[in-house]
């Protein structure tokens, strides 16, 4: 047994950490949040250029073959930075789709260009309020092509292609789909967190390509989640840690009733909660990683596990940064609305907390039945 | 990162289960009906096979064995349906103090006893006047000749009626600051002096006990640490106090305990288990328990390392004694309208839920409450400031205490 990552690991998450405190301060992320653009160009590229959109990606087809633990320690920076970047989108989501369910074909032509950064691609789930499921999917695949309107897709204005759920006859499948192609519009939608950009998409008759089997696109979706959610949960827990470590500072140096506010008890509290659940999360998450790097039967519940106890982290911790600072914290100006905003879009766009607590529950249910 | 036994591991394990598995029978042969006794009957097996306190040095009766081992042989007896209990102060929270504080002859002398089990341990801390505020404690050590002669009162000790020995603090000076004046030492329970009342808890029970003080006599021999030093010796056993009772495994109040209650009872006509909002709770409580799990599994390097457990163990109390109440108090309102009766009548479980809520508030409380362990958490781990002390250099017989 071994409950840490290896030292070389370390090394890549000292690396990372120390290229985004260069790269992307969080005035970076308020850049994009507060302009036009959907993301930092500039910093993709470097991204790219450091290697971490090949990190899973097998040298055959261009990418470094690394693990999912070396992800892990990725993803756990680009949390703590807020870095306002399409990676979740394309190299968790958009990736793993491609290396679970891709033909050969699927494979050779995207992988490289994802390896490199040339291509974005994204999810497309959702289509109106409410939770995922097959009932509530309108958009239809009929002879190859694609009609409907995908809602809240994250990278989707930005993206080359996407990873699109639809239903062909009664059954709902993943489609590969050009969104430079012919039929496809989008649309930049005003969100909770304009640091990630996100789009509504209508389909018209446009290309698509089955992507795994016909008819088996929640099971395909299901292992791409997974996967996300561990990856999330270190964006989660990396986000809480950040934002105990702002309360912390803030708390230390502000001043009331002729005292430091972190001398009192009630605050102190408070902060030991946050603590609590940021520790609880992380002990989580590793097992998750665990789960995730040696694909192990416990996976689907790890994940789950991971997600949703760094999910309950991040809200804590970012709603309460917000309480420690006082009228300070409700500023545009402070820094504490920009981990507030990503807490509740990270908390959501792969399903929220209950939506994970009845998979994780359902998951052991299953656990229970085989044993 | 692992979470694979390595090959080693794997070996150590499956040579704990062979012995587990020939031996846990045995304790059907074993005529005591006293939980204490039958307790004592099973320690002594492990300890003549070498399986007791197995991260203790050799010559003290332990295995010598790594951190992890350890915790794998626990995993391995909880599997196995034996008597536990009565040990954990006595091994896991005098023993680490003795090891550092006692002389090399005493620890040869008593530690073995401790790990037989044919020794047990209580620990004499609290006093009406000093609970959360431990060093406000007011019985009195005074040096005559060889011996301390001590008078007071102790209150909310574990065990102190079958006791073999206690280990307590006292106050030596109460002229100087209250952290400065306190002298630790070991006892024999059986001292001329010493009276034991038992306390009746919310739940009708009786586990902690009063100990009055008169006049009893310890040897100098039997001071561990330095005279006014036992603040520090304190601070040895507290930490480790945390360790011992930060587990709590599978049990009554725990993922499995709720999800099978509530598989049992029914919601609008369906398993209860088949409810949202009773999914979305049992949830909470798995994800609770796997990170203390796996936290505690992240420790367990540092304590392989001979380390003394961290500030991060109040995490795990604090987690589980909450969660522990909260599950009680659910399962109760499952069992609906019947849910307040003792009765069997009262589901699957009769009673079982009901008085578990009704000793739960006192692991909350024992060890350190939930206030102090979030205090040492900001302030240790943390490093936030101290509260403004009003006690911090003032002679202690000048401080108000307790109710004045």
């Amino acid at each position: 047994m071994n409950f840490e990552f290896s030292s070389e690991q370390n090394l890549l998450r000292d690396q990372a950490k120390s290229f985004l405190a260069d790269k992307s301060p969080l005035r970076v992320a308020r850049q994009v949040l507060e302009g036009e653009s959907s993301h930092d160009a500039e910093l993709w590229r470097s991204i790219a250029a450091m290697g971490w959109t090949a990190t899973t990606i097998p040298e055959k087809y261009h990418g470094l073959g690394l693990g999912q633990l070396e992800l892990c320690v990725i993803a756990e920076e680009l949390g703590r930075a807020l870095s306002p970047v399409p990676f979740s989108s394309s190299v968790y989501m958009a990736t793993e789709a491609l290396l679970l369910g891709g033909s050969e074909a699927q494979k050779e032509a995207l992988l490289g260009k994802l390896a490199q950064g040339e291509a974005i691609g994204c999810m497309a789930l959702a289509e109106q309020a409410g939770s995922l499921s097959p009932n509530s999917i309108q958009s239809t695949v009929s002879t190859g092509k694609l009609t409907g309107t995908k809602l809240m897709v994250a990278d989707g204005d930005l993206a080359d292609f996407a990873v699109v759920l639809a239903k062909s006859g009664d059954d709902c499948s993943l489609y590969l789909v050009d969104l430079n192609g012919d039929g496809v519009e989008r649309e930049t939608v005003a969100t909770m967190d304009p640091s990630r950009s996100h789009a509504r998409i209508s389909f018209t008759a446009a290309e698509a390509d089955l992507l795994g089997t016909a008819g088996d696109g929640f099971q395909l979706l299901a292992g791409v989640l997974d996967h996300a959610a561990v990856l999330y949960a270190f964006e989660q827990v990396a986000g809480a840690e950040a934002c105990l470590d702002m309360a912390k500072e803030y708390a230390l140096q502000r001043y009331a009733f002729g005292r430091p506010i972190a001398s009192y008890q009630a605050l102190k509290h408070r902060m030991a909660q946050m603590y609590v659940a940021c520790v609880l999360a992380r002990s989580n998450c590793y097992y998750g990683a665990w789960a995730l790097s040696t694909r192990a039967a416990e996976l689907p519940v790890a994940a789950a596990t991971a997600r949703v106890s760094a999910t309950q982290a991040f809200k804590m911790c970012a709603e309460e940064n917000i309480q420690i600072h006082g009228g300070m914290g409700f500023t545009w100006e402070f820094d504490c609305h920009l981990y507030y905003r990503r807490h509740k879009l990270l908390a959501v766009n792969i399903g929220s907390e209950s939506f994970w607590k009845d998979r994780l529950i359902t998951r052991i249910e299953a656990q229970k039945a085989a044993a | 990162m692992d979470f694979n036994d390595t090959q080693q591991e794997a070996d150590f394990r499956q040579e704990a289960r062979r012995w587990l598995e020939e031996n846990a029978p045995k304790m059907a042969d074993v005529k005591a009906t006293d939980p204490i006794e039958r307790a004592q009957a099973w320690q002594m097996m492990k300890y003549q096979a070498g399986w007791a306190c197995l991260r203790w040095p050799k010559e003290y009766g332990g295995r010598g064995a790594s951190a992890v081992e350890s915790s794998i042989f626990s995993e391995e007896e909880g599997r196995v349906s034996v008597p536990v209990g009565a040990f954990t102060i006595g091994q896991g929270m005098a023993a680490p103090t003795m090891m550092q504080y006692a002389s090399e002859e005493q620890k040869k002398q008593y530690l073995p006893r401790l790990a037989s089990g044919e020794d047990i341990w209580c620990q004499l801390f609290s006093e009406p006047a000093g609970g959360s505020d431990l060093a406000a404690l007011t019985t009195r050590s005074v040096r005559d000749g060889d011996d301390w002669v001590i008078n007071g009162q102790k209150i909310w000790t574990s065990g102190a009626h079958y006791s073999d020995y206690g280990i307590m603090v006292t106050r030596s000076d109460p002229t100087v600051p209250k952290h400065k004046g306190l002298t630790y030492f070991f006892l024999d329970m059986k001292s001329a002096g010493i009276e034991i009342k038992p306390i009746k808890q919310i739940s009708g029970d009786s586990n902690f006990n009063e100990v009055y003080f008169t006049d009893v006599r310890i040897p100098d021999s039997q001071r561990l640490g330095k005279v006014g030093e036992g603040w520090a010796v304190s601070m040895t056993t507290l930490m480790n106090e945390r360790a011992a009772i930060a587990g709590g495994g599978p049990g009554l109040l725990s993922f499995e305990g709720a999800y099978a209650l509530a598989s049992e009872l029914q919601i609008d006509d369906a398993p209860a288990t088949q409810d949202r909002a009773v999914r979305n709770q049992l949830a909470d409580w798995y994800c609770k328990e796997s990170g203390l799990k796996y936290t505690f599994a992240r420790t367990q390097s540092a304590l392989s390392r001979g380390d003394t457990p961290g500030p991060e163990n109040s995490i795990g109390k604090l987690v589980s004694a909450k969660k522990s109440q909260e599950i009680a108090s659910f399962c109760i309102d499952l069992m609906e309208m019947v849910g307040a009766s003792l009765s069997p009548e009262a589901g699957p479980y009769g009673g079982q839920f009901q008085n578990a809520y009704m000793g739960s508030p006192g692991g909350r409380i024992a060890g350190g409450s939930d206030e102090i362990m979030m205090n040492i958490i900001a302030e240790r781990v943390l490093g936030l400031p101290q509260d403004i002390r009003v006690d911090k250099e003032v002679p202690f017989n000048e401080i108000p205490t307790g109710n004045k």
